[in-house]
């Protein structure tokens, strides 16, 4: 089979699933960016999940759960999506060459440990990976996976086993596309009611969420025995999710900063540029974290699990005083 | 950040690989850069990887002094531990553990060794015996 949808064009994001959203509504006739998708969904978060286990260690979560930002999209856009899961594999690739044929791009869900093209130290059992097929030659699909540069191919069986992962979050073969879009710009009023919605989220009463997780996480770190071997994997694996795992830098805070400035053009709150750039400080505290943490497990300093509680804190703190004044700005 | 402080020093988990990253720019806008990756998330994705490798080897060495199947030394070597593996399979955790005891392994249905080694995306034959 043979199919290619030309006038789509591969963009370079972050995050698959913003980037994934800003690719499929762009070739839609709504340019919008990855920062606009993310921080219109409302996206950026903190969480920190001490009984979800994630290979040993706790789930810590910069951003909202998976599927969150494309259903983000539905009302600023008053966009309706198709999502449809299968329950036998054959079925969902039939189906999605039967989409490609029509000339649709499709999005869908993969297990990244599956995905040949990953470079082999990346492959990590993660069920909630977004990319976009835009055509098929021979047995290969063409795919736009927004992480990468440039857009990739992957066999078919491949791209079945990837689709059809099991475990948690397990895909289900999951694929989506918009069937109408009924708002093509970005309103005002969208903006600010996702910021109030991100404020809401971060200042929150639920203890292990926004500045309150960020906290928790700290009070949790400050407990770590600095004698155990696994505590320096703890804040190793506190840095991956914040850098490694498709967060743009300081765990999503420079793509909300790159949001905000957005958000002051469309919205004519000139006070937004100014919190932006608050916000970039914000991540710049994030990555000063990763880099002590990086050095501590280098062995270049020693692991002092207080210091880094203590940098937790303060990046607790600085987000609560940043959070509250968005609230001012956007009231 | 500015764009200049984006690490570019390279690492090597990224196979080659770029990864996008938001900055500033001179003009103060936040853009995107691509990022060949530095030396803080090299150092903690090789750690977690270490971690992994360390788990194979010791189940590795359990395997060889008899006191363990090959399941348990492919799980590690496919990157999943017992609560994914059970995630991943269907199956329960305290059935999994009771399939890393030898003479159990050594009796395991075909079926029940096809679905692990489906899940785990290598042969039944592999799943056998230790690589």
């Amino acid at each position: 089979m043979n199919v290619v949808i030309e006038k789509f064009q591969h963009h370079h994001a972050a995050h698959c699933e913003s980037g994934v959203a800003s690719s499929m509504l762009a070739h839609h006739g709504v340019p919008i960016s990855e920062a606009m998708a993310f921080g219109l969904s409302s996206t950026m978060a903190f969480a920190y999940l001490p009984f979800v286990k994630f290979a040993g260690f706790p789930l810590i979560a910069y951003r909202m759960p998976p599927k969150h930002i494309l259903k983000g999209m539905v009302k600023p856009f008053k966009m309706r999506f198709h999502f449809e899961t299968f329950r036998k594999p054959e079925a969902g690739m039939r189906r999605l060459d039967e989409l490609l044929t029509q000339g649709k791009i499709v999005g869908i869900q993969t297990g990244a440990f599956w995905l040949p093209y990953f470079p082999a130290d990346m492959r990590f059992h993660f069920n909630a990976h977004n990319l976009i097929v835009y055509g098929k030659e021979g047995d290969e699909y063409l795919i736009s996976d927004p992480v990468a540069e440039m857009p990739v191919r992957c066999a078919s069986d491949a791209l079945q086993r990837a689709r059809f992962a099991t475990g948690l979050m397990a895909p289900k073969g999951l694929l989506y596309y918009p069937e109408s879009i009924g708002q093509t710009t970005v309103t005002p009023e969208a903006v600010r009611s996702a910021i109030k919605k991100t404020v809401r989220t971060m200042l929150g009463p639920v203890p292990i969420v926004g500045v309150r997780g960020i906290r928790m996480l700290a009070n949790r770190v400050a407990k770590l025995d600095p004698a155990d071997k696994l505590s320096l994997n703890y804040a190793g694996h506190i840095v991956r999710m914040q850098e490694e795992i498709g967060t743009g830098g300081g765990g999503f805070r420079f793509l909300y900063a790159a949001f905000l400035q957005e958000a002051a053009q469309i919205t004519g709150i000139a006070e937004l540029t100014v919190l932006s750039e608050r916000m970039n400080e914000v991540g710049d505290g994030w990555r000063e974290f990763a880099l002590k943490a990086a050095r501590m497990i280098k062995g270049r300093e020693p692991f002092e699990p207080k210091k880094l509680a203590e940098m937790l804190h303060g990046q607790a703190e600085s987000e609560k005083s940043f959070f509250q004044e968005l609230k001012r700005a956007i009231a | 950040m500015d764009i200049d402080q984006v690490p570019q020093e390279g690492n090597c988990t990224m196979g080659g690989y770029r990864r996008a990253m938001y900055a500033r720019d001179k003009d103060g806008r936040i853009v995107i850069v691509p990022s060949l990756g530095g030396e803080v998330d090299e150092t903690v994705t090789l750690q977690a990887l270490d971690r992994i490798q360390e788990q194979t080897e010791e189940a590795r060495a359990r395997v060889l002094a008899g006191e363990s199947s090959p399941l348990e030394y492919w799980m590690y070597a496919q990157r999943l531990d017992l609560p994914q593996l059970s995630q991943v399979s269907g199956l329960w955790k305290w059935r999994i553990r009771r399939h890393f005891r030898p003479e159990i392994f050594a009796k395991l249905s075909p079926k029940i060794l096809q679905n692990y080694a489906w899940v785990m995306g290598i042969s039944v034959d592999q799943l056998r015996k230790l690589p």
